[in-house]
């Protein structure tokens, strides 16, 4: 065993490329659900979005182009779901479980012919020298701008919340519904937009698994990221910036667990008779999101301030 | 009313249809675990089909069921197709052994092939291929090109088949540069291009400059691409992922022994056996090497892989000592498949554990 | 403008005629779709929708493929009912499963008829404790079951792998990731020789009709219906909702547990990683198919169930990709819950500013 292998720089550079595509779904669909809509479709537009950014990107040799178009596969597939639920008031759960359903069949059926071929890659934004101060560099300046874009959107979204009269109108609407209706607002096109917001997202860290972290197209690829999204949101308690510290944890354990194997430390406590398989490793971030659901919800008065109060519930405008 | 009558019509048409076949093909049916798509495991297995196709023609009709999961599911699969008049199905994954041993029994008069498997009857035959015979050779190339000493393992799971590979690579490797280290990662998955692709950026970052790997997907040889090292492709050519990277791929090449079952089963030659194919079969293949390789270790390898598949070198020949330093194989004593089959320990000097 | 107003009636005609009209709209889109595909639109629908029911073999395979999703979503519906959302029913079918198999492979070789009530009791359990902990979470925190059901998938999942690779692997079995297979005490027996037809499938069928006696005779069956609707009425008159809760939760953890262990001591006999292959989400599509009513349940999970058994004889008959298959299984979810509408909402033009 030699844990100084194990670079923390490198660790932490690894696990904020890892996170990349969390962070985009699971900011996404802290909009979705914010609103009080629960879309479980997540992976479903995940993997769409990761075809339909690699797709174009191949065919137009544009990486940006294909960001583009996987934020639009994402958005296109989440109207689905957003006309279902919202106008033929289909019980949300079941759609989105649906729509995940549709999502990876309609992937693969796009995807064919785009099995085994390369994708341009992207070039990695080298910021001049800030990238080469020593440690500091790597650690903040050595990304590609997806990443960048990633952060900036979770500021934005804090922003757009917290601050304009638009976000505390959504925020109104997922809070209770009946209520916002009464005042005027419409429900239906409030949520509508954030689901399409949440659909885009969701496309954009498909699109970046494809083109930038893996990069190639192949079937099924998401492999359960969507999933983890919807943890993320939990554990984040719908904050947006806790959506960051989530999906870096997330990221980060994966990262972890492979340099902790790599390095032998696993091997090591195997070797003295502890059960350190891999699998009880990943299982820690889904803990930890109970865990801090417990906490959140325990403390009522936050957990009321936080939790959209209409998560899930059908709205049907008759008052 | 009208559209209970075109679907009627439908019917019947489809009755006609296979009335139509009076000279029946021999129908082949094949069952994978992953998609077609997967440019792995399950890709080559199709490619095998595709070979049999071209070789038969009109002779032959081939079927395939794909992502099929190991379980309940592949029963009731290889039934619905041993019911629907196939002459020989290929079961391609080591999960459905249980369902195709059960099936068989019911369907005496066809044919069944189990891949990587280890039980048989009168109607199953099995079929592997000796990939550590190719290990060795890309051991070879490995411990003769790396400058950190370290080679990056991406492992699936630690059944036997992976331990043989990463045994057989390192006392290759060991062979031309004593120094040499491996750095083994476990997936627990045989297919998860997000995860297998931080392995190999682990690795990396651990300080390995060659990636092998015994996983279905093409992310490690993009990333060894980017990353500026060399690595092997694995079950098929991976080129076009890593054109700088690749330095060779063990192929899986099903296609020769798929033709001959199918070949046959046509003859009514059909028996129940039990091939483990090498290099000499065909089955292990390499892609073209690439020119980065030093031409005298390009000679080396290839010198190996001819002498492997001429019977004159055996990848486990001792001495060779278990990890924990018992012999396990005397000088000049090679290993019998029986060993190999089975293997669940490292040769000495490989690092770690082998998790259970 | 359209307006959607809620039916103060339920009309049992529409209520009848709305699945069927759904699967013609799936029939016909999915029809398109398979003729984009260059594949012959009739045979196609024909292959998935109707062969499978004129085979006899297929037949007994629908009741096989359709028992764990009717049992896991017979237990859904209650909660579902009751506004309790337990999304986690993969987590608790594999917790069922693993205890059951755990059961099994302690008493390996044992023989017995004991056996096998032991190992049910044992997949009801796990399934049970398993559930047990969002009702807890959700009881005494107040933390979204949604959401700790959720997460307990994963966990059920990742701990299954790690128990397979670890110790109930085969000792004989060279390593792979998978338990011995169950010596015959261990079996469900079967009621049909040749086919795979198990004692699991008429307890499911008895849990249906349980289900509709209790839901519509039993006062539980009232007091369920009455949290959804209206938690506040049933509060006052004397729901103790935590109770419920509990109930519910524990009641869908203990079906969803053992139609976990009958799918290892049935047509798998044997733990594998592979025991999690999405019963558990698709059984929420079939509650919400079925109008979370048993009867509709019964109806929803054989309709998913030919879908499945169809489309894998499309693929090797037709050469029907399986994702132009998923992709016809989810159209006809979303046309099936589209369609839904129609029995509880009437459609009326209204003028603008009428509202």
């Amino acid at each position: 065993m030699d844990l100084s292998v194990v670079d923390p720089v490198a660790l932490f550079v690894g696990l904020v490329a890892a996170a990349t595509p969390l962070l985009f779904a699971a900011i996404g669909e802290l909009v979705v659900e914010k609103s009080g809509v629960l879309n479980l479709g997540v992976e479903g537009m995940m993997i769409v979005g990761a075809i339909c950014g690699f797709a174009t990107a191949v065919k137009t040799g544009s990486p940006a182009l294909g960001f583009v178009a996987g934020a639009a596969g994402g958005c296109v597939l989440s109207l689905i779901f957003g006309v279902m639920t919202q106008y033929l008031l289909s019980n949300q759960v079941a759609t989105g479980l649906a729509l995940t359903l549709f999502g990876l069949g309609i992937s693969a059926l796009i995807g064919q012919p785009f099995t085994g071929v390369k994708s341009p890659t992207m070039a990695r934004l080298e910021i001049p020298v800030l990238s080469e101060i020593p440690l500091l560099g790597r650690l903040f300046f050595s990304y590609d701008i997806v990443i960048y874009l990633g952060i900036a959107l979770v500021a934005a979204v804090w922003w757009f919340l917290k601050f304009t009269r638009r976000g505390l109108v959504l925020r109104a609407v997922g809070e209770n519904h009946d209520a916002a209706h009464s005042l005027g607002y419409s429900v239906v096109a409030i949520r509508l937009a954030a689901i399409a917001f949440g659909g885009a997202c969701a496309g954009l860290g498909g699109a970046y698994l494809s083109l930038a972290r893996v990069p190639q197209w192949t079937e099924g690829m998401t492999a359960g990221a969507g999933w983890i999204a919807l943890a993320i949101v939990v554990f984040s308690a719908w904050r947006p910036w806790r959506v960051l510290l989530g999906a870096w944890l997330f990221g980060g354990v994966t990262i972890l667990q492979l340099n902790l194997q790599a390095s032998g430390f696993l091997s090591w406590l195997q070797s003295l008779g502890i059960p350190a398989q891999a699998q009880y490793l990943s299982m820690t971030p889904y803990l930890i999101t109970i865990a801090v659901l417990v906490v959140i919800s325990a403390d009522g008065s936050k957990a009321r301030s936080n939790a959209p109060a209409s998560l899930g519930r059908t709205f049907t405008g008759s008052g | 009313m009208r559209l209970v009558n075109t679907f009627a019509a439908a019917a019947l048409a489809t009755g006609l249809a296979s009335a139509a076949f009076a000279q029946d093909p021999t129908k082949v049916g094949f069952i994978y675990v992953g998609p077609v798509g997967d440019f792995g495991w399950t890709y080559e297995h199709d490619q095998g089909r595709l070979a049999v196709i071209e070789e038969f023609g009109d002779a032959v009709e081939t079927t395939f069921v794909e992502s099929v999961p190991e379980g309940a599911d592949a029963e009731r699969v290889l039934r619905q197709m041993a019911q629907s008049g196939h002459d020989l199905i290929f079961t391609t994954s080591f999960g459905y052994m249980n369902q195709t041993m059960n099936v068989a029994k019911q369907f005496p008069d066809v044919k069944f092939e189990h891949a990587t498997g280890y039980q048989r009857a009168d109607n199953v035959s099995t079929y592997s291929a000796r990939f550590y015979e190719g290990r060795h050779v890309i051991g070879l190339i490995a411990g003769g090109m790396t400058e950190s000493n370290i080679v990056g393992y991406i492992g699936s799971f630690p059944i036997p088949e992976v331990i043989r590979g990463i045994n057989s690579a390192y006392l290759a490797a060991k062979s031309v540069n004593p120094d040499v280290q491996f750095k083994v990662v476990w997936s627990n998955t045989w297919f998860d291009p997000a995860l297998e692709a931080d392995a190999a950026k682990t690795l990396i970052e651990q300080g390995a400059d060659v990636l092998m790997q015994h996983t279905d997907s093409t992310a490690p040889m993009t990333i060894a691409e980017e990353e500026g090292i060399i690595a092997f492709g694995q079950a098929s050519d991976q080129s076009s992922f890593g054109p700088n990277a690749q330095m060779t791929a063990i192929m899986d090449d099903w296609a020769p022994y798929y033709v001959s079952r199918v070949q046959a089963v046509m003859d009514g030659t059909w028996e129940s056996t039990d091939t483990w194919g090498g290099i000499d079969s065909g089955m292990v293949a390499f892609a073209d090497f690439s020119d980065k390789i030093p031409a005298d270790l390009a000679e080396q390898a290839k010198a190996a892989a001819d002498a492997i598949a001429a019977g004159e070198l055996h990848p486990f020949t001792g001495p060779i000592n278990k990890q924990d330093g018992s012999p396990w194989l005397a000088e000049g004593e090679t290993a019998d498949d029986g060993t190999l089959l089975g293997m669940n320990f490292y040769v000495e000097g490989i690092e770690g554990v082998i998790p259970n | 403008m359209l307006r959607l107003e809620p039916r103060t009636e339920t009309k049992t005609l529409i209520q009848a005629l709305a699945p069927a009209a759904a699967v013609l709209i799936t029939m016909v889109v999915g029809g398109l779709l398979f003729a984009a595909l260059g594949k012959n639109p009739f045979e196609a629908i024909h292959t998935i929708f109707i062969a499978p029911l004129f085979d006899p073999y297929s037949r007994t395979e629908l009741l096989i493929k359709a028992s764990p999703l009717i049992l896991i979503a017979l237990g859904l519906s209650f909660g579902f009912r009751a506004g309790i959302w337990n999304i986690g029913a993969e987590g608790q079918y594999v917790m069922g499963g693993l205890a059951g198999s755990a059961v099994a492979l302690a008493f390996w070789n044992v023989e017995g008829a004991w056996l096998l009530p032991l190992m049910a009791v044992a997949g009801i359990a796990g399934g049970a404790a398993w559930a047990m902990i969002p009702a807890f979470l959700k009881i005494r925190f107040n933390a979204n079951e949604i959401l700790v059901s959720l997460m307990l998938v994963y966990v059920a999942t990742l701990f299954l792998s790690a128990m397979v690779s670890g110790p109930l692997r085969d000792p004989d079995g060279f390593n792979f990731p998978q338990s011995r297979l169950f010596h015959d005490s261990a079996r469900l027996p079967i009621l049909m020789e040749g086919t795979r037809v198990h004692v699991g499938i008429i307890v499911t069928m008895v849990a249906v009709l349980a289900a509709q006696i209790f839901l519509t005779r039993h006062l539980f069956g009232f007091n369920v219906r009455l949290l959804g609707q209206a938690p506040r009425a049933a509060a006052f008159s004397g729901v103790n909702a935590k109770r419920l809760t509990v109930i519910c939760l524990g009641l869908s953890g203990a079906m969803a547990g053992l139609a976990g262990l009958f799918e290892v001591a049935g047509p798998i006999g044997q733990l594998q990683p592979s025991l999690p292959v999405g019963y558990g989400f698709t059984a929420i599509i079939v509650a919400f198919l079925g109008r979370l009513s048993p009867v509709g349940i019964l109806f929803a999970g054989m309709v998913m169930a030919l879908t499945y058994i169809g489309g894998e004889t499309a693929q090797f008959a037709l050469g029907i990709p399986s994702a132009a298959i998923s992709v016809f299984q989810g159209l006809l979810l979303f046309i099936l819950l589209a369609v839904d509408l129609l029995t509880r909402y009437r459609v009326r033009f209204v003028r603008r500013g009428e509202v």
